[in-house]
């Protein structure tokens, strides 16, 4: 693959994420890897529903009685935004447009970030009323299901910084685009589970 | 840049091993290391069988019967068959498709790097305070309550080494669905190709949850979780479902390669197109694919409830329907054919037998009731060694025969081969068949002794005689080894005359470029095709002779599994109290960690390109040797 070789948009293929051998493999690779992801958190949602609730006898905390549905409301839709500004980066990616994009990342990360910083001020808040990761099978379970969640949040947003600082002074070309496909790609995997977690903890939780 | 046979020095190669991406050398360390770690379980064996000679025996205490037991359960399936397996998928599987390399040379190297510090982190246990004790299934109930850091080392190791499994997965995968030449359809994939793809997909969905339960022992144990503590609402049963969801998928990830291999051996040896391929792929994903519905069988006195017993009593019978499909296209392959014995198809041919004696006690534990009586004795441990023993090991032996000159260039004595067969197939039903009576006598399993009066010493003392057969078998094998790698004589393209499938088109061992021509298949069994129509070439190919780009070596593999090595002792020891360097050394080992995948993703590496001119002479050089060597036989016919 030659690095130097000059695009425009006319030039530049349709699919570049999987205009490549190395991209295809990617490609594939990345959708196999989210199925892992998926029955991961399938067992982590498994065992919180089993495990919702439970706790030593006395146990002060339930979800209905935690979990209040503003705040977690307001992170659902910073985060369903994010994903829609990741479209708007790949959408840009696509067309060769690096500058598009790379703004578009760059307001995707913001809207990361925030959503991470809400979620660590809602632990914290947890954390401080008495829920803490020691109290009950509950407990545990929530913060190893939303805890993962949000360690993905971390990496993913990692890796987008990591990308849009590396790639800042080269542009686009066939070696980096599957790179930004993928990191999307991730993006909008995490924002599914978060959905997810939204409902089955959040919602589910408070109708009790 | 090419790595031409050249003389190098010890370090270099270990650097190169090192550092390697290319598939063939990781097969190489695969095996290398699998072989190790069977050693070893198979010490921990002959320790069990030793203090089970005779009533009352005092040659192990209780505790470390507990701990020899346990290791030896999770070596063997996870050190010891799992990265053997590997070994063959990675060496062979991208030969029979025609494909230069995996799909992702740099993961390849990964998940081996993963797998091999996961192992070794697993058994330094034994130097640091006493292995795990509460079986290789590790229930919660038992394993909360054990003492020091055993349980903790089987959990971070079996989670390093699973992070490698599941790459490796991947990379099988991804390999198979994009790399294949040109004519190369599914439906024209060998059998060993075949399962390697299904295992494959096994494997991608069956380590997550054992991941997941593992991390829930991690946090339980050492962070203060409460998952499986009943006092604080936890649940033990969930580990019970997380490890079968894993662990009943993790049986066929080891059968199906099997599978696979003999598979070709019978089509190879028996100079026959394999009967009902057709049948045999489907009957593989069929098997895959119901794998994933039975894991409550090995739960039947859990107390699920007679529904859910029935059901997957039902689902668990229903797989003997492909296995047993599978079974007869085998005997229908040898059926007419022009046989040889030679000592793959000898393991063939007793692995029909054997396996199928493990398959009809399975059946018999499927039917729920009877395995009330069943459970938890000597019945069952007869059973799966019938079935890894009898499939998965002889699958390993007759494939280390079979490819060990397509790795090695060399091929083992069949002399010795047919001794070790024999000593290990006769030491293999001398200590298990007889174990099924003991079960139905009412022996316990995991009991580090027995007493004199319980009318079970006879049997024991028998079953013992077979495991010591057993283990000559293996040194025979160990021998063979060292005296063929001594007398290095290089063997051709085809040293069994008979192959089929591509990797048998190109050198013994191949050049790291595989194919200087990408191949061009035109039928299922693509190089017998070309034989049978009198091609002298070897094959025709879809491309013409041009530059080939190769991936580059890498060091970052092998730096970041030890940065995960490094952060297990951290997590270990970190509620020790007294090691305040625990904290800091878990910090540090994950900063190696991912510091080294920011460093992987920040440097370009495009890999190199072997230009025509290199391809030419190399070729040539190769064509040299091959003359050299029938020149050499030649000579000493005269």
């Amino acid at each position: 693959m030659d690095l130097n070789k000059r695009y425009t948009p006319q030039t530049w293929p349709d699919h570049p994420e999987t205009a490549t051998l190395e991209g295809k493999n990617k490609f594939v690779g990345f959708w196999l890897l989210l199925a892992a992801e998926t029955v991961t958190f399938a067992s982590l949602f498994a065992t919180y529903l089993a495990l919702k609730d439970k706790g030593p006898s006395g146990m002060e905390f339930t979800a209905a009685g935690l979990f209040e549905l503003p705040l977690v409301f307001a992170m659902t839709m910073i985060l369903l935004t994010s994903s829609l500004t990741s479209v708007y980066a790949i959408y840009h990616m696509k067309n060769h447009n690096f500058k598009a994009m790379q703004a578009w990342l760059g307001i995707t990360v913001l809207l990361g970030l925030t959503f991470l910083g809400l979620e660590i001020y809602e632990f914290n808040h947890y954390v401080h009323l008495g829920f803490g990761f020691t109290n009950s099978a509950f407990s545990s379970a929530f913060y190893v299901l939303v805890g993962t969640h949000g360690a993905h949040v971390v990496f993913g947003l990692s890796w987008f910084i990591a990308l849009m600082l590396r790639n800042a002074k080269r542009g686009l070309n066939m070696y980096n685009a599957p790179k930004f496909y993928l990191a999307a790609l991730y993006w909008h995997f995490i924002d599914v589970v978060w959905v997810f977690i939204f409902t089955v903890v959040y919602l589910m939780g408070v109708i009790g | 840049m090419s790595s031409n046979a050249q003389k190098t020095g010890f370090g270099a190669t270990i650097w190169d091993y090192i550092t390697t991406v290319d598939h063939k050398k990781i097969a190489i360390l695969y095996l290398i290391s699998g072989g190790f770690f069977f050693l070893v379980g198979g010490v921990e064996a002959m320790l069990i069988r030793i203090q089970l000679m005779k009533a009352g025996n005092d040659f192990l205490s209780a505790g470390t019967y507990n701990e020899v037991l346990t290791m030896h359960g999770t070596t063997m399936i996870f050190l010891a068959a799992m990265p053997i397996l590997f070994a063959f998928m990675n060496s062979i599987a991208p030969l029979q498709i025609g494909a230069r390399d995996v799909a992702f040379p740099f993961l390849n190297s990964l998940g081996f790097w993963l797998f091999f510090f996961g192992g070794v982190f697993l058994n330094l246990s034994w130097f640091l305070g006493g292995a795990p004790d509460a079986g290789w299934t590790n229930y919660a109930s038992l394993a909360l309550a054990s003492e020091g850091h055993g349980i903790d080392f089987y959990s971070l190791g079996l989670t390093i080494s699973g992070f490698g499994s599941l790459i490796a997965g991947i990379n099988f995968l991804v390999t198979i669905i994009n790399m294949r030449a040109p004519g190369m359809t599914y439906m024209r994939m060998p059998l060993f190709t075949w399962t390697t793809f299904v295992a494959s997909a096994l494997i991608l969905l069956a380590f997550p949850p054992l991941t997941v339960g593992i991390f829930f022992m991690i946090f339980d144990r050492l962070f203060g979780a409460n998952f499986f503590d009943v006092t604080m609402g936890g649940n033990t049963i969930i580990w019970e479902h997380f490890f079968w969801i894993f662990g009943h998928p993790e049986v066929y990830i080891l059968i199906l390669p099997a599978f696979g291999i003999f598979s070709e051996i019978f089509a190879i040896f028996s100079r026959k197109r394999l009967f009902g391929y057709t049948a045999l792929v489907f009957a593989t994903i069929l098997i895959g694919f119901y794998g994933f519905m039975v894991w409550a069988h090995h739960m039947f006195t859990t107390g699920l409830g007679p529904t859910a017993n029935a059901v997957f009593a039902l689902a668990t019978m229903i797989i003997a329907v492909p296995t047993g499909i599978k079974i007869f296209n085998w005997l229908l392959t040898i059926w007419g054919g022009s046989i040889s014995f030679t000592v793959p198809m000898i393991y063939a041919v007793a692995f029909i037998p054997s396996f199928t004696a493990g398959g009809v006690t399975g059946v018999m534990q499927a039917i729920a009731p009877l395995d009330y009586q069943l459970h938890d004795s000597y019945f069952i441990v007869a059973h799966f060694h019938y079935v890894i023993v009898g499939g998965v090991v002889l699958a390993i032996l007759a494939g280390t025969h079979l490819y060990w000159p397509k790795m090695f260039g060399t091929m083992l004595s069949e002399k010795l081969g047919k001794w070790t067969f024999w000593f290990f197939f006769i030491g293999f039903h001398l200590t298990f068949f007889i174990q099924h009576f003991l079960g139905l006598m009412g022996m316990p399993r995991r009991v580090y002794t027995f007493g004199a009066d319980q009318g079970w010493d006879l049997f024991n003392a028998i079953s013992t005689v077979g495991a010591f057969f057993m283990a000559v078998g293996v040194i025979i094998l160990l021998v063979n080894v060292v005296m063929t790698t001594i007398k290095n004589e290089r063997v051709g393209n085809d040293p069994w005359g008979d192959g089929r499938t591509l990797e048998w088109a190109i050198p013994s061992p191949p050049p790291f470029y595989n194919f200087a021509q990408t191949p061009l298949v035109r039928g299922l069994d693509p190089y017998w095709i070309e034989k049978m129509e009198g091609n002298k070439e070897g094959m025709i190919y879809a491309e013409p002779l041009g530059d080939i780009h190769m991936p580059n070596n890498s060091f970052i593999p092998f730096v970041m599994s030890l940065g995960m090595f490094v952060a297990s002792f951290g997590a270990l020891y970190h509620l020790d109290g007294d090691k305040a360097w625990a904290l800091p050394v878990l910090i540090i080992g994950l900063g190696i960690t991912f510091g080294s995948m920011l460093v992987r993703s920040w440097k370009d590496d495009l890999g190199f390109i072997v230009t025509k001119e290199e391809l030419i002479a190399d070729q040539e050089r190769i064509q040299r040797e091959a003359q050299a060597r029938e020149g050499g036989k030649n000579g000493g016919l005269k």
